[in-house]
């Protein structure tokens, strides 16, 4: 096999007419067979659909000379809605739902000229960090095919690890673009809240979910928020703030770039190599002419919890559409509301259930207040702590995630101990400010490490530049895991 | 309240819920539950006096747009994944409501 490309060099050779569309299409399409029986990460692969898509990009080039994105092939995560194929969130309640429109992300890449391959296993809508929640069984990592991906975007960042497509898009709740990009070794991002439309992406909650590229390079990134930045009538809660030109500000240059460090926050919990790889990154970009500053974000360390009360509040809220009424899975049952608990009983899985439960006991009478309310005046206090670090930094840096990819199965049994894993992402969906992660290094037993940068509101652009200037010193987004070069 | 809540406490949750849980469910929700909102009430401990709760962080809406009726799902396409629909009527079907 040859070594993935990039989405700018496949983009490129399929201008310069070096290669068609419907030839990347069949090798992306090759490396699915070939590593998907391992890594498990499509739930869905449209071969048909693809290559008719890349064929009649072939057979019209002059149109989609300057598509952003001709010929590029795409995974989407399964909770992305794809018109006429198959969208599950991974869950046995929706199993057979084939959605009758296209989220709005979809609808832009295709116009863009991408060709969409698959969809993605995940955590069962969405919720989990290692990708063990899905109905359909765990992604596995590239990296280590004994561990956990990260969650709940998996099957998306394998999908990019693996050199099988060169962009995928994944949704962030408390950090399921981010912390899977960070354990598989790619980029991931999580643009402001607002300012990637959520329209079709099947909610989890709905005032913290955001739709964001992963890919192999920041340059990638930067290109594929170009496609899907940008206000929708279809969604209230999309920005109408402009949308720069986001490769145009990938510079190389961090001069003068002030990077916050949360110091006190990472003292404790941290594995010691996830510290040696950030402080490396931190060294780095110092010695580029940025300025690292000392940050306190004294919330930060009930962001966990905060996070807890919320999501799974909104979760409880939006996940009651699934009633076997409308769409999906329903229980056979001659009675209405045994009908309704035995299609919910059956066709959810334990963490969804879970988490529907603890979201209807906070929001229930005599608990709201002491719980939901309370989490929500303590995420204000989070926001402004991150507002006043903005006032000296330009970007606050600490670890994607406080340890490398675990093995299958050591936290299924313990939720709280799964929870912890967010500790340092679910801080930016609160606050809905954007966040990347971008690949650090890598532990004795090359496992991979991200570093995440969170900046101010629609300033993806300066975390854009900040992570392209490091990987242009660095080599870690060029390594493969062994898997992608058997 | 949280650490110790009975069988009871978490069915009467899954009611409002619409799940059905069974005894196991019920024994290991009725710990985890616990354990969780018990590692929450860290929240408790945090002065927020005066402090307004944020539901959303979107501070600027995109404009109005005029209340004009535009292309919608046709009836065919809404009912095709209903597990039970009469497309002739036009209705998603449910078991009798009413003896």
């Amino acid at each position: 096999m040859i070594a993935p490309a990039t989405v700018q060099v496949v983009r490129d050779a399929i201008r310069t007419r070096a290669r068609s569309a419907a030839d990347v299409c069949r090798e992306a399409l090759n490396r699915i067979e070939a590593l998907d029986p391992q890594l498990h990460a499509f739930n869905t692969v449209v071969a048909e659909r693809a290559l008719a898509r890349a064929e009649a990009i072939d057979r019209d080039r002059s149109r989609w000379r300057d598509a952003p994105l001709a010929g590029v092939p795409v995974a989407l995560k399964d909770n992305l809605c794809t018109r006429a194929v198959r969208t599950t969130a991974s869950s046995r309640i929706l199993d057979t739902f084939v959605p009758p429109y296209s989220a709005t992300v979809v609808e832009r890449l295709e116009t863009a000229g991408a060709v969409i391959v698959g969809k993605t296993n995940c955590d069962e809508f969405a919720m989990g960090s290692s990708n063990e929640n899905s109905a359909f069984g765990p992604v596995r990592n590239p990296w280590a095919i004994d561990r956990i991906p990260g969650g709940s975007s998996g099957g998306s960042a394998a999908s990019v690890a693996a050199g099988i497509v060169p962009l995928a898009l994944g949704s962030d709740t408390g950090g399921s673009i981010r912390q899977p990009a960070a354990l598989c070794g790619i980029i991931g991002l999580k643009p402001t809240y607002g300012r990637v439309s959520r329209y079709g992406l099947i909610a989890f909650g709905s005032s913290l979910d955001q739709i964001g590229p992963m890919t192999r390079t920041a340059h990638d990134a930067a290109l594929a928020l170009s496609v899907l930045a940008g206000a929708d009538p279809a969604d209230a809660t999309s920005a109408p703030e402009p949308v720069p030109d986001y490769v145009a500000a990938l510079t190389g240059d961090v001069r003068g770039a002030r990077i916050g460090v949360p110091r006190r926050l990472l003292e404790q919990g941290v594995d010691g190599e996830v510290t040696r790889a950030i402080d490396a990154a931190l060294d780095t970009l110092e010695s580029r002419g940025a300025t690292l500053v000392d940050v306190d974000l004294p919330h930060a360390r009930y962001a966990i919890p905060v996070y807890y009360l919320v999501a799974t509040a909104e979760a409880s809220s939006n996940l009651a559409r699934y009633d076997g009424v409308r769409y999906g899975f329903r229980a056979n049952e001659p009675d209405l509301r045994a009908m309704y608990v035995r299609t919910r009983a059956q066709g959810f899985g334990a963490e969804v259930k879970r988490r529907i439960m603890l979201g209807t006991y906070v929001l229930s009478a005599g608990y709201y207040d002491a719980y939901y309310l309370k989490a929500q005046q303590v995420r204000t206090l989070i926001l402004r702590d991150y507002d006043r670090a903005f006032e000296r930094v330009d970007v606050v840096a600490m670890p994607t995630s406080p340890t490398p990819a675990f093995p299958i199965g050591e936290r299924v049994s313990d939720p709280l101990q799964m929870y912890l894993a967010d500790i340092f992402t679910v801080s930016a969906n609160l606050a809905g400010l954007p966040a990347i992660s971008v690949p650090c290094g890598f532990t004795a037993s090359r496992l991979p490490v991200g570093l995440q940068l969170t900046g101010r509101r629609f300033d993806e652009a300066t975390l854009l530049r900040i992570a392209d200037a490091y990987e242009r010193d660095t080599e870690w987004s060029k390594q493969l895991p062994p898997i992608a070069s058997r | 309240m949280p650490s110790g809540f009975t069988r009871q406490q978490v069915s009467a949750i899954a009611a409002l819920a619409n799940l059905e849980l069974d005894a196991a469910e019920l024994d290991l929700f009725a710990r985890q539950l616990g354990d969780i909102l018990t590692a929450a009430e860290a929240v408790q401990a945090v002065d927020t006096t005066g402090v307004p709760p944020t539901a959303s962080t979107v501070t600027r809406h995109a404009s109005d747009r005029p209340d004009e009726a535009g292309p919608c799902l046709d009836r065919e396409e809404s009912l095709a994944n209903a597990p039970d629909a009469s497309l002739d009527a036009g209705f998603f079907k449910v078991p009798r409501v009413i003896g």
